[in-house]
């Protein structure tokens, strides 16, 4: 019995441990090899430690493409995100109160199509939305990526929904007894509330458009427009043995606000997968 | 009064407006605008020609590459899902014990499901599993032998399989919160029936996880069948070896921005539509065979 009561433990914490490893094996790799001599990475794969540490690949992969230093794809990137995500945020707060505290006519309708629209392959949408695009003349522009955000986002819709139903019904007809108007009542009351389901829904717009490729590769086709996804998959296009390093590290530099974020707001992450099914 | 019910109406659409003319542009009348191209020929410079079903039929009977592709995307979306959901139940009820530093082995257990959808981690894993990658070299080590992943259509397939089970970490916390939600009297009151481990997961866990196990396989079906980065990027863009990796979305893009064969791509975009409607509508039909809902009495 006391021998099952150490072993038991031992055996779990093995088990996690060793999952851990594989879990976190391909980053480490990744990362690990960034600061191995290009022409050595794959001579000595199965190796984590470099010998010898070199940095030359993020001297290499900084200078990117085109006359474009990677400094500009990330500042790019980091357009897209910030006017993305301040639209998608607000206008789906927006919306959301609409949804959860209003009564009018066509309510039910219009909740059922944004139901509707978090399960429609968005494939089907695609080439139409592209061919208008084109008609107006928004290619080699983010316009195409960023706009539609403005129209609400129907996951952070949802999301926001389900936080404003926490919140008590006393409070709004308090705030309207008081002669607040509706407008007055979101902004003024609901708003400040809901701050931390609108900040869930900020971390993955940013991990949405910050990992987006298809929008890049249809929309951005000059290379000082390119977002960091899109010039990393210009890398991979000219993959020669000379730039693996510089890719690698690329890639690294990459991920490193996707971490950050990560490691900060872990909290709201697992409360927006927990509670909407966000990924 | 009735100005008051007009004014309530108006401020709801004052609300939701942005929502319907976002809907509108962007959703409805592309989804027509699709219905109508699907049936036509049309490369975005001169204007389409009524083909009628024509592109429908090529696609069942005239194109060796769109039935691969089908081929390939089933065996991505079923085998790989199921996969997914049962490593992502099994590591959350590991989890779901009160023993120390769960919350470490949580974060890095799911870090890789919120990096998973990046150029950066395709690039990765299109390396990792080179010929002389990190996989290839530590199956060598433990005597394995190395596996030709790019050049097997069915390993490269795999690969792909392996990225998506990787990206366990999301499903994984769902279940977790379903399991906390779990009474431990349920637990309790099997104990002392005397049902053994086995017994409690299949008459109390799975059943009060069905719902949540539905949910999760109807989302994750439907965004597997959109896969389009992954297999992008590690096939640089091909879907090789041998149409291998070649997804119905990388089709789907192929043929449309690569071909410019627009009405074709829209054909394949409506079949698409339907084939994730049919298994919605199954998935959810089976719901009344298999997923328990408790009644909380009148909540």
């Amino acid at each position: 019995m006391a021998l099952k009561k150490t072993v038991k433990p031992l055996l779990y914490h093995a088990v996690v441990i060793v999952l851990s490893i594989i879990m976190i094996y391909p980053v480490l790799w990744l990362v690990m090899s960034s600061f191995k001599p290009s022409n050595t990475i794959f001579i000595t794969a199965e190796s984590l430690i470099p010998s010898p540490w070199v940095w030359e690949n993020y001297v290499i992969g900084w200078q990117g493409m085109g006359g474009n230093t990677f400094g500009v794809f990330i500042k790019n990137s980091l357009v897209i995100v910030v006017l993305s995500t301040l639209g998608a945020v607000f206008s789906s707060a927006l919306i959301a109160f609409g949804f959860a505290r209003l009564q009018f006519f066509g309510k039910t309708f219009w909740f059922a199509m944004m139901m509707m629209l978090m399960m429609l392959p968005h494939d089907v949408v695609l080439i139409p939305q592209y061919i208008m695009f084109a008609k107006l003349e928004w290619l080699n522009s983010i316009k195409p990526i960023v706009v539609p955000n403005y129209f609400g986002v129907p996951f952070f819709i949802f999301l926001i929904i389900q936080f404003i139903r926490t919140i008590p019904q006393e409070m709004d007809e308090a705030a309207t007894i008081d002669g607040c108007g509706k407008f007055r009542l979101f902004f003024r009351i609901i708003l400040p509330l809901v701050t931390p389901a609108l900040a869930t829904a900020a971390i993955f717009s940013f991990y949405w458009r910050w990992e987006d490729l298809l929008g890049p590769v249809l929309y951005l086709n000059k290379p000082s427009l390119y977002t960091v996804s899109m010039a990393l998959k210009m890398f991979l296009d000219n993959e020669t043995v000379s730039n693996w390093g510089a890719m690698f590290a690329m890639s690294a530099v990459s991920l490193l606000p996707v971490l950050a974020v990560f490691f900060a707001f872990q909290k709201y992450i697992v409360e927006g997968i927990s509670t909407s099914g966000l990924k | 009064m009735r100005t008051n019910a007009l004014k309530r109406h108006l401020t709801g659409y004052a609300f939701i407006g942005p929502f319907i003319i976002g809907f509108l542009v962007f959703t409805a009348i592309p989804i027509f605008a699709s219905l109508y191209l699907s049936f036509t020929n049309y490369d975005l410079f001169t204007t389409p020609r009524w083909l009628g079903l024509d592109n429908y039929k090529k696609m069942f009977t005239a194109d060796p590459k769109y039935t691969q592709s089908l081929k390939v995307t089933m065996l991505y979306v079923f085998g790989g899902v199921p996969l997914r959901l049962a490593f992502a139940l099994f590591v959350a009820m590991l989890l779901n014990t009160a023993a120390k530093a769960i919350g470490l082995y949580r974060t890095i257990y799911y870090l890789p499901s919120i990096i998973g959808g990046s150029v950066a981690v395709s690039i990765m894993w299109r390396n990792l599993f080179g010929d002389e990658g990190a996989i290839n070299s530590i199956l060598e080590i433990l005597g394995i032998g190395g596996v030709r992943w790019f050049a097997e259509p069915l390993a490269a397939l795999w690969m792909l399989i392996f990225l998506s089970i990787w990206q366990f970490g999301s499903s994984m916390l769902i279940f977790l919160a379903g399991l906390k939600n779990i009474p431990a009297s349920l637990y309790e009151a099997a104990g002392v029936d005397g049902a053994n481990a086995v017994h409690r997961f299949f008459k109390i866990t799975l059943p009060m996880l069905s719902p949540i196990i539905l949910f999760n396989a109807i989302m994750q079906t439907i965004g597997a069948f959109m896969t389009f980065v992954p297999a992008y990027i590690i096939s640089k863009g091909e879907g090789g070896p041998m149409d291998g990796t070649l997804l119905y979305s990388l089709y789907l893009f192929r043929r449309a921005f690569v071909y410019f064969e627009m009405g074709y791509a829209s054909a394949m975009a409506w079949i698409m539509l339907l084939i994730v409607a049919f298994i919605s509508v199954l998935l959810f039909a089976s719901a009344k065979y298999w997923v328990h809902y408790e009644s909380k009495g009148g909540n």
